[in-house]
């Protein structure tokens, strides 16, 4: 990187002034080395805070100051009824819209990917509007159209919300990865005998397998973090971001800490895990 | 490319694109409907081409709306300023750990966006961690606060969106080749003329997505400004949440949802018709 290639002689001399600022070029990146570190120092802290807290030995309710080392909001994590209720939630609402968004999202990927069909700029256009729309729109609009239906809003109605906001960031995902998809890779395993399902789940569906996990991922994530356009779909029903709204209020228990401390720590094993599985894919 | 592609793509594509349709497309549509319709919630509403809505939303919430624009600018400039020499020191001198320090700055992703911003409240709460000791030390005022101030609001909001401005501005740096910039210092640029006429100029795309992707979340939040503001830091997204929710006049609310979307739909169509569509998703996606 800021190794530069040796000059030959002769230019080296001609522009002396060279070697000068590439030397105050390097002292700016030790600048800028620090600044980056700062910033990610910026980012962390309040992740740092909410770590910490959920050790903290607070007595009364308040979470306010450090007490002191406990683990006693790890053995008591599901002592508030209601946030154990929210958190359940959250979690099969993010499993069962991960699934169903997958699946859509993944078929959508893979036809715009592939093919160059009549109407292709009309679903693209749909999943770029969901894709740039604030969730407040998304939220607001929903809304309008359950009322207007006088639908209930509840579990269903946040699970339907959350396959919509997520197919479009798992079809994007996995068009993505059909970019790189070389067709005649399908056209061999036709040309040697494989009918059409099993070239898909031989040959198609192992390739772009890293672009759905990704796209899975990514579902999740939003899916379980979600608080705007849940907060105008939910009705009675609530989940873990929606609760943890509702106590800032008066003051956060430490049990929040410690549950976003595990899907903290959830979500970086996942991660890791998808990189070293991509970076051993790519090696082989 | 095949000759008889046939049914497939649209079978591929139908079960999602329905979903978006029922639940994204209509309710989108719906909305304009919804805003033009007069009625109260205990005798319902009736379509009346009641326009009236939209007036009333302008007179009524011009300060949130305006505030709302506001914000969402001061934050995407402070974003921009922050997040520019992160992107293009990871992409120019991360070396072999560009992803490991990109992985650092997503961090915060990882932690659901309330709590952080709950962690913010904690933070800077009025005799906290960071101004109690500094009261005691008589540096600030017993008065000082930042909560339920505009600085918090948008404090919280750049920090909650600064991911967004770093990550497409790395995309953009990241592409530029190494080649270019030694081809620059061949011609005698100095470092700064090397940034000012190669750099800057390759990183441009990546700007318009980080500016994107930064304004149109932050300008239509309200979990930040209910957290962290108080009653005269309230944005346009706490006015549409408050009249869908609270006050039931789905009329006023829709036609607020609507001047929002029309707004943020046209700006954003106008930035990715200058960038291309595909690049402007590819960004969004990355």
């Amino acid at each position: 990187m800021s190794t530069v290639a040796p000059a030959p002689v002769l230019e080296r001399e001609v522009g002396a002034p060279l070697p000068q600022a590439a030397r105050r070029g390097r002292g700016r990146g030790r600048l800028l080395h620090v600044y980056t570190w700062v910033l990610i120092f910026y980012l962390m802290a309040p992740i740092l805070i909410m770590i910490l807290f959920g050790f903290n030995n607070t007595k009364g309710k308040l979470n306010v100051r450090f007490q002191g080392f406990t683990l006693t909001w790890y053995k008591n994590l599901l002592a508030i009824p209601e946030l154990t209720t929210a958190l359940q939630n959250s979690l099969t609402i993010a499993l069962f819209s991960t699934l169903l968004a997958t699946v859509f999202g993944t078929m959508m990927g893979i036809a715009l990917g592939r093919w160059r069909y009549r109407g292709r700029g009309v679903t693209d256009l749909i999943l770029f509007a969901n894709i740039a729309a604030p969730e407040l729109v998304l939220g607001a609009a929903l809304l309008g159209m359950l009322v207007t239906a006088q639908i209930p809003r509840g579990y269903l109605t946040i699970l339907i919300a959350h396959v919509m906001f997520n197919i479009p960031f798992v079809a994007v995902t996995v068009r993505a990865r059909m970019a790189g998809f070389d067709l005649t890779l399908e056209e061999a395993a036709q040309d040697l005998g494989a009918n059409p399902q099993v070239t898909f789940w031989k040959v198609t569906f192992p390739l772009i397998f890293p672009g759905v996990l990704a796209g899975a991922l990514l579902a999740f994530a939003l899916s379980i973090d979600d608080y705007i356009i849940t907060s105008f779909v939910a009705g009675q029903t609530i989940t873990f971001p929606l609760w943890v709204f509702g106590a800032t209020r008066i003051g956060v228990p430490p049990q929040v800490n410690v549950m976003g401390t595990l899907i903290f720590v959830g979500g970086i094993l996942l991660a890791v895990m998808n990189a070293v599985y991509a970076r051993r894919r790519s090696l082989q | 490319m095949r000759k008889r592609i046939g049914a497939a793509p649209y079978l591929m594509v139908l079960p999602g694109v329905v979903w978006l349709a029922l639940f994204f497309v209509i309710p989108g549509l719906l909305i304009l409907s919804l805003s033009l319709q007069s009625g109260n919630y205990e005798q319902g509403f009736r379509f009346t081409w009641h326009w009236a809505n939209y007036t009333d939303a302008f007179s009524f919430y011009h300060t949130q709306l305006i505030r709302s624009i506001v914000y969402g600018l001061v934050v995407t400039a402070l974003c921009l300023v922050l997040a520019y020499p992160v992107a293009y020191w990871i992409a120019f001198h991360g070396g072999h750990h560009k992803t490991t320090y990109l992985f650092l700055i997503l961090l915060p992703f990882f932690v659901s966006f309330v709590i952080r911003t709950a962690a913010w409240k904690f933070i800077l709460t009025d005799n906290g961690i960071v101004l109690g000791p500094l009261k005691t030390a008589h540096l600030l005022p017993q008065s000082f606060h930042i909560l339920a101030t505009q600085y918090a609001v948008i404090g919280g909001l750049t920090y909650n969106f600064l991911p967004f401005m770093v990550l497409p501005l790395y995309v953009a740096l990241e592409r530029i080749d190494p080649d270019l910039l030694e081809a620059a210092a061949d011609l005698y640029s100095n470092g700064r003329q090397v940034f000012r006429r190669v750099i800057l100029p390759l990183s441009i795309p990546g700007v318009f997505a980080g500016i994107l992707l930064t304004f149109v979340p932050a300008a239509a939040d309200f979990v930040n400004a209910t957290i962290l503001g108080g009653t005269d830091t309230t944005m346009i997204g706490n006015v549409i949440q408050f009249e869908y929710l609270n006050a039931n006049d789905y009329p006023l609310a829709s036609a607020l949802s609507f001047v929002v979307m029309a707004a943020l739909l046209i700006g954003v169509f106008a930035y990715a018709k200058a960038l291309g569509t595909e690049e402007a998703m590819e960004m969004a996606a990355a």
